[in-house]
């Protein structure tokens, strides 16, 4: 396949940064969009030219790391898959493909297609765990959980915090992400303890690093490369209700 | 958490929601009384008067506004966070919206908001006494209904208020089922039927408020 990219280059975060045209050619259709972009970086490498910056690491859809906004939709136009799992087939020959970084406030350009997601970092430290007391490993039996908690925490648990929602979200809000990490804990007895103070710190801490507001417009589920449900949403505004509520 | 006052996004988004599910009840009653004017001039008028002198009305009615300037003031400081909240947009973005119109709320917002001042202009201000033109009937009691009659014989109006109510119609398709979600009421079960339902008031309320000034302006009734 033949392609040609229109890139996001920034040297560095306070950088201007402007989109940078390549060509490239006889891209295998089984290639990933990230071995794309590998092939390109040699051949930029070889001209002595800086490679493009991204993210990536374990590249089987389950890290979280690959960020590109990619003809318009976060990981690319493929339905439930993020970047490293996109492949080229899915792009026509001669295509023009524009590839992004996500753009929010609280996601800074690092360089050229990497942002600094530390952001969500913070709001999991804001209150997205359960307090460990020490002693012997318990029994993970011994605490009765019904099958339908377990599965809708499992669901939410399923969140690799990539920030596709965010990214993808007409406001760049956090909304998803952090109602699935409130859901995964509000769902189960371990988490019901601090569920109260939990939800209360991490959607303060998300509206203090300036993510905006849900409106319910729902492009989060849509991009998700999850599938997190936006009945995670309703949760977490149950949950902040009843806390408030005392 | 500090201590000071703190008003989170999902405190401001419950109280937008309640205001918005307060007003989309006083549509249906401001449709209902509306449509009398189809069957009968004189149940209009009588409607109108007891709205006009009921002292439980004569209250609510500050409540009704106080309801529309917190759905407003917290609708606007809403927007303005995610407007701020992305500051370099992207060059090329798929519409990803699954609710449609949920895109356009705070410009269907200031439109219906415009709507409504030149609506209180045209209405309620008369009907008070702030501005004159009130036809009167044979026994000399206000004519509200003549004074519907009248405005909805120009053509150009017409045109107006039904783009208007269409305006608004867009944005009541996402207010439905967007309150519901905002005060956690989603549940895998019900979501369709609440989106159904939220369609359906949507459709029905446009409607009902289009055909009025159409039967009117073709004498149909």
């Amino acid at each position: 396949m033949d392609l040609k990219l229109k890139i996001w280059r920034q040297a560095g975060p306070t950088a201007k940064g402007q989109f940078v045209d390549y060509d490239v050619h006889n891209i295998s259709s089984d290639a990933s969009f990230l071995e794309m972009i590998d092939i390109l970086n040699d051949e930029l490498v070889e001209k002595g030219e800086d490679p493009v910056a991204f993210d990536h690491d374990c590249r089987e859809g389950i890290c979280g790391m690959c960020s590109m906004f990619i003809n318009g939709h976060p990981h690319g136009p493929e339905k439930a898959t993020t970047t490293c799992q996109l492949h080229m087939r899915k792009f026509k020959d001669g295509e023009t493909i524009t590839v992004e970084p996500w753009r929010a406030k609280p996601f800074p350009v690092i360089k050229d297609l990497i942002v600094d997601r530390s952001a969500f970092d913070e709001i999991i430290q804001a209150g997205g765990y359960t307090s460990a007391t020490t002693g012997g490993v318990p029994d993970a039996n011994a605490i009765p959980i019904n099958k339908e908690n377990a599965e809708l925490a499992m669901d939410a648990a399923a969140c690799i915090g990539c920030g596709a929602c965010v990214a993808a979200c007409k406001n760049a809000s956090a909304m998803l992400f952090v109602s699935a990490k409130v859901s995964q804990f509000a769902l189960l007895p371990q988490g019901k303890v601090e569920a109260k103070d939990r939800v209360k710190e991490m959607v303060a801490k998300m509206d203090e690093l300036g993510f905006g507001n849900c409106t319910n417009t729902y492009a989060c589920e849509a991009e998700c490369p999850k599938e997190i449900s936006i009945t995670n949403i309703a949760r977490l505004n149950r949950q902040f209700i009843g806390a408030k509520l005392g | 958490m500090s201590n000071k006052p703190y008003y989170s996004s999902i405190t401001k988004k419950i109280v937008m929601s309640l205001m918005g599910l307060f007003l989309l009840t006083f549509l249906v009653v401001h449709l209902a009384l509306n449509s009398l004017i189809l069957f009968n001039k004189e149940w209009f008028n009588e409607g109108a008067h007891f709205m006009g002198t009921n002292w439980f009305i004569q209250v609510f009615q500050w409540v009704l506004f106080g309801g529309f300037a917190l759905h407003i003031v917290f609708g606007v400081i809403l927007q303005i966070k995610n407007w701020l909240s992305r500051p370099k947009g992207y060059k090329r973005r798929a519409a990803m919206e699954q609710s449609p119109f949920s895109k356009y709320m705070i410009y269907t917002g200031i439109i219906i908001l415009i709507f409504l001042v030149i609506h209180l202009g045209n209405f309620f201000f008369v009907k008070m006494g702030w501005i004159g033109g009130m036809p009167l009937t044979a026994s000399g009691g206000e004519d509200m209904g003549q004074l519907v009659i009248n405005l909805f014989q120009h053509g150009g109006y017409v045109a107006f208020y039904v783009v208007m109510i269409l305006l608004m119609g867009f944005h009541l398709d996402h207010a439905f089922q967007s309150a519901f979600q905002t005060l956690g009421l989603n549940h895998a079960t019900y979501w369709n039927f609440i989106n159904g339902l939220g369609r359906a008031y949507a459709i029905v309320v446009t409607l009902g408020f289009v055909i009025i000034p159409l039967f009117i302006y073709f004498k149909i009734v």
